[in-house]
């Protein structure tokens, strides 16, 4: 894709998002919303390239869906229901200019509602607030288009006939909404970073995308200390892509990775969210995975990592916000601080009949039990990690370390 | 907008309609509940229910009409009332469900009503 035909994308992609917020927010129906937008959309995709991005392209967009949707309303003889909003807010936007209200929060919320099934709240979200179209929200979520396109029209008809309110949530009800939102985001950011190989324009494509979400986040809830968190984890993460594989392709785990390859000034930024966040002085899962992130980042600056520190703060995490990832990583941590016998019975306290199919737990198993010296369970370990892993460049990593022989085509 | 507050209760809870040591409790908790809904102006109509033991179903099968004891499923949860409610949306509905005491004890299931066929 051409830079030309990226910015396009982007500059279309940023005002459709908060188009399609303002009408849906408006009528509760984002459906409606999407369609009347969406051909205005392909129009712009079609003409900017080619005549470069208007001045104005909210207004631009507005006016393209305005005539569209009464071009459609004609061919399907119905009232121009949606022309009405449009046409108003084609006077808004020409009479001031590109000053509208930003609606997209709204439209987040809604999307990562409680009422929401949590496994459609991503897609729901790429899709309206980014315009992502559903066969590339289905590639991502390893589902067939058709089943991807009916989900979200599901979620989208329960909105509308639920009553699900377009609005950011009262004070005292934002504690319990805003984790939803973010994990949503998340979520779509996970998607970019573990499950498809660097390079995967789906993967750039959603990292970016999840980034520019949380900063819209942080933007718009300035009061919030986890929304600086999820932008600051997710900057010290993007910071570190260069260096996650070698020229070949393959997996460098964190330890052996080329730092000269990060990126100090995502670094950097990451670590004045996270200071402005702990002014705030409240806990919060994302500003502490953050914290262990900036301090693997010290070495970027020539610093030696601060292990026990990082114990203390899966220490935190594990306490408080307790997860499989967190115990993990905590085993993790402390292999690192030289403390193989606590990680050894940390590790044996999980639950080990439900992480059976969980690759993380037998690659932290396999370490474990190589820093204790023994080697044939380590190898065991590793075996069970590989035949997990769907990723081939960790499986050659692994395969490497552990001198196993790849039984695997 | 109207949702229908499905009222659900578990055997303890409706056993407790009638238990000496324990009815004061249950009926303060469910007329301070009811009693916040009236006085907020947003109860369309609504009722309680007798027990499931109560209920009779009836279906029709090949023209025939088979009339059985008890309610429609046998689950641990059973409808015991309904509220119909008129609010702005779904949060504020279901900030009205939980605080019914079935809530606490079995669930509240929150529909909207079906809009007149006429209306947009």
């Amino acid at each position: 894709m051409s830079a030309a035909v990226a910015a396009v994308e982007r500059a279309a992609r940023d005002a459709y998002g908060r188009l399609v917020a303002i009408l849906a927010s408006r009528s509760g129906d984002i459906a409606g919303a999407e369609d009347a937008l969406s051909d205005a959309l392909l129009a712009a995709l079609q003409r900017w390239p080619e005549q470069g991005i208007p001045a104005n392209p909210v207004g631009w967009l507005v006016t393209a869906a305005r005539n569209h949707a009464i071009d459609r309303y004609r061919r399907d003889g119905r009232a121009a229901g949606y022309a009405d909003d449009l046409r108003m807010l084609e006077q808004e936007v020409t009479e001031k200019s590109q000053e509208f209200p930003d609606e997209r929060l709204k439209l987040l919320f809604v999307c990562a509602h409680p009422a929401i099934d949590a496994g459609v709240r991503t897609p729901l979200m790429l899709q309206a607030v980014l315009g992502l179209d559903a066969a590339r929200i289905a590639r991502a979520f390893l589902v067939a288009p058709a089943t991807m396109s009916q989900r979200l029209v599901r979620a989208k008809t329960k909105i509308r006939a639920a009553g699900i309110a377009f609005a950011v949530p009262d004070p005292e009800r934002l504690a319990e909404r805003l984790p939803p939102v973010l994990e949503t985001i998340y979520s779509a950011f996970g998607l970019a970073w573990e499950d498809l190989p660097v390079g995967a324009t789906l993967a750039d494509d959603l990292s970016a995308e999840a980034i520019f979400l949380a900063r819209l986040l942080v933007d718009l809830l300035p009061g919030e200390p986890e929304t600086k968190g999820l932008l600051a984890l997710m900057l010290f993460c993007e910071a570190r892509r260069p260096a996650r594989r070698d020229a070949a392709g393959r997996f460098v785990p964190l330890a052996d990775q080329n730092v000269s390859l990060w990126s100090k000034s995502l670094i950097e930024a990451g670590d004045a969210l996270l200071i402005a966040a702990s002014r705030h002085a409240r806990f919060g899962r994302f500003q502490c995975e953050a914290a262990i992130q900036s301090a693997h980042s010290q070495r970027a600056f020539g610093r030696a990592v601060p292990t026990g520190a990082i114990v203390g703060l899966y220490n935190l995490l594990v306490d408080r916000a307790p997860s499989f990832g967190a115990s993990i990583g905590r085993v993790a941590a402390l292999l690192d601080d030289g403390q193989a016998e606590a990680a050894a019975s940390a590790l044996a306290r999980l639950p080990s009949e439900r992480l059976r199919a969980h690759q993380p737990y037998w690659a932290a198993h396999a370490a474990v039990m190589r820093a204790l010296g023994n080697h044939e369970a380590a190898r065991a370990s590793a075996e069970q990690a590989i035949g997990l892993s769907d990723d081939p460049a960790v499986r050659d990593h692994l395969i490497a370390r552990f001198h196993l022989k790849d039984t695997r085509a | 907008m109207q949702y229908m507050l499905i009222l659900n209760e578990t055997a303890a809870d409706f056993a407790d309609r009638n238990d000496p040591a324990r009815a004061d409790g249950y009926w303060a908790g469910w007329n301070t509940f009811i009693g916040a809904m009236a006085a907020a102006g947003i109860v369309v109509n609504g009722d309680g229910l007798l027990p499931p033991e109560t209920a009779t179903t009836v279906r029709i099968r090949d023209g025939e009409q088979i009339v059985e004891d008890g309610p429609f499923a046998d689950s641990k949860e059973q409808l015991a009332g309904y509220f119909v409610i008129e609010v702005d949306d779904l949060d504020a509905a279901l900030a009205w469900a939980a605080q019914a005491p079935s809530a606490a004890t079995a669930s509240v299931e929150i529909r909207p009503v079906m809009p007149p066929p006429n209306a947009a």
